[in-house]
């Protein structure tokens, strides 16, 4: 048993010293073989690197063009709704001015005419006080009886017209105030319209830079300026994160929809029959869904509310409206009929519970009063709400589908920036791992390289003067490669062009 | 200074027709999501039979509460399309006047409510008149039960047997042969363990294992459920 141990020990040392003198003299032709293989794996990943490379630099201008296109497109939009305002404003506010004009004209020439009769004309002095002067001046005035009597007279007539001088003026001064409180509102209407002017005169200056700013950022897009583009991309990716926020929203909405008319349409189009894996009951739901949807996208786009069928923007105004009215006709129906459904669903739902409390023996409750019918009035709202409120879906859509191609770009990018950067990192790993088999080979070996390597060092000592005996590099403390450059190594060049010795 | 960058050729090619990389991944994708939604058509009933035979010997008249209660489960879960019937074993089960109700539901769910209470009466009323038997025969009941469930040709068939599995047959008949089970799954419910079991549970065992070796002879799967819960997982496969 000991000898069968020895002889095998002996056999697998012979094996191994017969197998390294074998892979000492294939040495150089394997370690080639080993070297080559790897410079081609290397070569191979780095040109599918550079392929990877060129394939970013169009993907990252076609997401520059897109982003600019779409970016030109808004602002142009937003600038013609600018000048649209602006031109409102001339053409409502401004356009009515003339008329305005020969308003105001008129009511400062009423004023100024009520004005003119409310100036106050002073009694006109009377005539009699120089007569009475005279005949008071006479001598034996006193003694006359008639002097006196005229003077008595001409005191009672002057007593009379004073009194009716002093009535007319007050008659003046009254009408005089009425001319006056019927002014007052004339002056109030003069002031509002001059105030309305001012407010209209005063909103053009805001609108006008609005479009100045607008005008700005356009210029800019035009110009491709690195600013716009920075400022597009984080535009698009709130957008694309808001609408996918308000589309999941909707589509949450859908679910409840859904779940609101799968069970009645089991009474429509049966409840054993399937489509494939799915219940034809759920898929016609869904359908109903799905119609209902995109009915509420054509009326959308026929309102040019969101523009994404070029067909429907490009319609005449008469059959675009016709399409819109017929759009609002069928998401009316398919609400009607929805609501119909959630009735139907209350019902069947009802009869189940009903059956349910039969089999497991319980007593069958009947609900009352408004209990009975709040539920199914809500269920059937809801069923004819919830189609309408899908409608408006049409709006986070389209802006999802925009910004969705900006971000998908975006993410293409980072997907092929990481593949290059993997590519080259495993032509690296390649090479390395070329040297590092060409190493271990080394390894293997090393008995008989030592041996070459000894023989070498002797037949050098024989010509050259070698002290101390030990070789300069090797006490230097060089690496194995010098070692074995001097012993006859094969040496390679790498990819850069650099020598290296295996 | 824009740096003009050329595609590789067949992109070139391609874009020729309108078909750039981007628009060529978007219309892969649609296509691979068109496919595996549509997928390859189904053929197979979604339908499910289910045939219970109830065990009408001395000791299962007791159990018969349990039985009912399974079958008003049943009730509960089955949808519109599928079969239940309820049959008896008694001395010669293999007949149709063992068949005590039974019914194939309608696809309209306000008829599949009406039929299942319509169901549950005749049930009822087989049930207050049923007499225990001397013999239980088993393999005969099973055996019409498994010609009633073919006929519905359902994608699911199930027998479940509420009884002891233990057989008893009057002399004469005979029912050692093979059975044709192909696709049926029998299902023991509540096999109570009787007095020789007790002494040497090793009987019950090899009962069981003689059944079980016997359906799945016959192209069958076999189970044993004795806790009723766990008919919820059977069920819910």
């Amino acid at each position: 048993m000991n000898f069968l141990q020895d002889y095998t020990a002996i056999s697998l040392l012979v094996g191994a010293a017969l197998l390294m003198v074998a892979l000492y003299f294939g040495r150089h032709p394997a370690q080639h073989a080993i070297i080559s293989a790897s410079r081609v794996a290397h070569n191979a990943l780095r040109l599918s690197a550079r392929a990877v490379k060129s394939t970013e630099a169009l993907l990252r201008q076609r997401n520059r063009d897109v982003l600019l296109a779409r970016g030109e497109l808004e602002a142009e939009t937003e600038l013609e709704r600018e000048f649209q305002r602006i031109q409102t404003i001339l053409s409502r506010d401004l356009a009515g001015f003339p008329a305005l004009q020969r308003k105001i004209a008129d009511l400062v020439e009423r004023v100024d005419v009520d004005y003119q009769s409310t100036v106050d004309v002073p009694p006109a002095p009377t005539a009699w006080i120089k007569a009475v002067e005279t005949v008071a001046g006479l001598e034996d005035c006193a003694k006359d009886r008639m002097a006196g009597n005229v003077l008595g007279e001409i005191h009672k007539t002057l007593k009379r017209q004073q009194k009716e001088v002093l009535d007319d003026y007050r008659k003046q001064s009254a009408r005089r105030h009425a001319l006056l409180h019927r002014m007052a509102p004339r002056w109030r209407e003069l002031s509002g319209y001059l105030r309305d002017v001012g407010r209209t005169v005063a909103g053009l200056p805001e609108r006008a830079a609005m479009a100045d700013r607008r005008m700005e950022e356009y210029e800019q897009i035009r110009r491709q300026s690195d600013k716009s583009l920075h400022k597009l991309s984080s535009s698009a990716m709130t957008q694309f994160f808001i609408s996918l926020l308000v589309l999941l929203i909707a589509m949450g909405g859908a679910v409840i929809n859904f779940n609101l008319i799968a069970l009645p349409m089991s009474e429509m189009v049966g409840g054993g029959s399937y489509l494939g894996p799915f219940k034809t009951s759920n898929v016609a739901a869904m359908v109903i869904i799905l119609v209902e949807a995109a009915m509420g996208l054509f009326l959308m786009e026929a309102l040019r509310i969101t523009r994404l069928f070029p067909l429907i923007t490009m319609m005449d105004d008469r059959m675009r409206r016709r399409l819109g009215w017929i759009a609002f006709a069928l998401l009316l129906t398919l609400a009607g009929v929805e609501s119909a459904l959630a009735f139907m669903r209350d019902r069947i739902a009802a009869d189940n519970e009903a059956l349910r409390q039969t089999l497991s023996g319980a007593e069958h409750l009947v609900r009352t009063g408004a209990y009975a019918w709040i539920p199914t009035a809500g269920q059937m709202v809801l069923g004819f709400i919830l189609p309408f409120a899908l409608t408006f879906v049409a709006i986070p859509l389209e802006s999802f589908i925009h910004s969705a191609r900006t971000v998908t770009g975006m993410i293409l990018l980072g997907l092929v920036q990481i593949t290059a950067w993997l590519l080259r990192v495993l032509g690296s790993l390649c090479l390395t791992l070329g040297k590092l088999t060409v190493a271990l080979y080394d390894v293997l070996i090393f008995f008989p390289l030592w041996i070459e390597c000894r023989l070498l060092v002797c037949k050098e000592s024989r010509y050259v003067r070698i002290e101390p005996a030990v070789p300069a590099s090797i006490s230097e403390g060089d690496d194995q490669h010098d070692v074995f450059e001097t012993c006859g190594a094969p040496s390679l060049t790498d990819s850069d062009g650099a020598t290296k010795s295996a | 200074m824009r740096a003009i960058i050329r595609p590789p050729l067949f992109m070139r090619r391609l874009a020729r027709f309108g078909l750039r990389p981007i628009r060529l991944a978007v219309l892969a994708a649609t296509l691979l999501a068109a496919v595996a939604l549509t997928g390859c058509p189904d053929t197979t009933s979604h339908a499910q039979a289910i045939y219970m035979l109830l065990d009408t010997s001395g000791t299962y008249q007791q159990e018969l509460d349990k039985a009912q209660a399974i079958v008003h489960w049943l009730l509960a879960r089955l949808q519109p399309g599928d079969s239940l019937a309820v049959g008896r074993i008694d001395t010669a089960s293999f007949s149709e006047k063992d068949l005590l109700a039974k019914v194939t539901f309608d696809s309209r769910p306000s008829t599949v409510n009406d039929q299942k209470r319509a169901f549950l009466s005749a049930l009822r009323a087989a049930v207050v008149n049923l007499n225990g038997s001397p013999y239980t025969d088993i393999t005969g009941g099973i055996l019409q039960a498994a010609e009633f469930i073919d006929e519905t040709g359902a994608g699911r068939k199930t027998i479940l047997v509420f009884s002891d599995m233990q057989e008893e047959l009057k002399p004469g008949y005979e029912r050692d042969f093979p059975m044709d089970l192909a696709g049926i799954r029998v299902v023991a419910l509540n096999v109570t363990k009787l007095r020789n079991d007790q002494i040497d549970p090793r009987k019950y065992q090899q009962r069981l294992e003689e059944w079980r070796a016997r359906v799945e002879q016959g192209g069958g799967s076999f189970l044993v459920v004795n806790d009723l819960e766990r008919l919820e997982r059977i069920f819910g496969e």
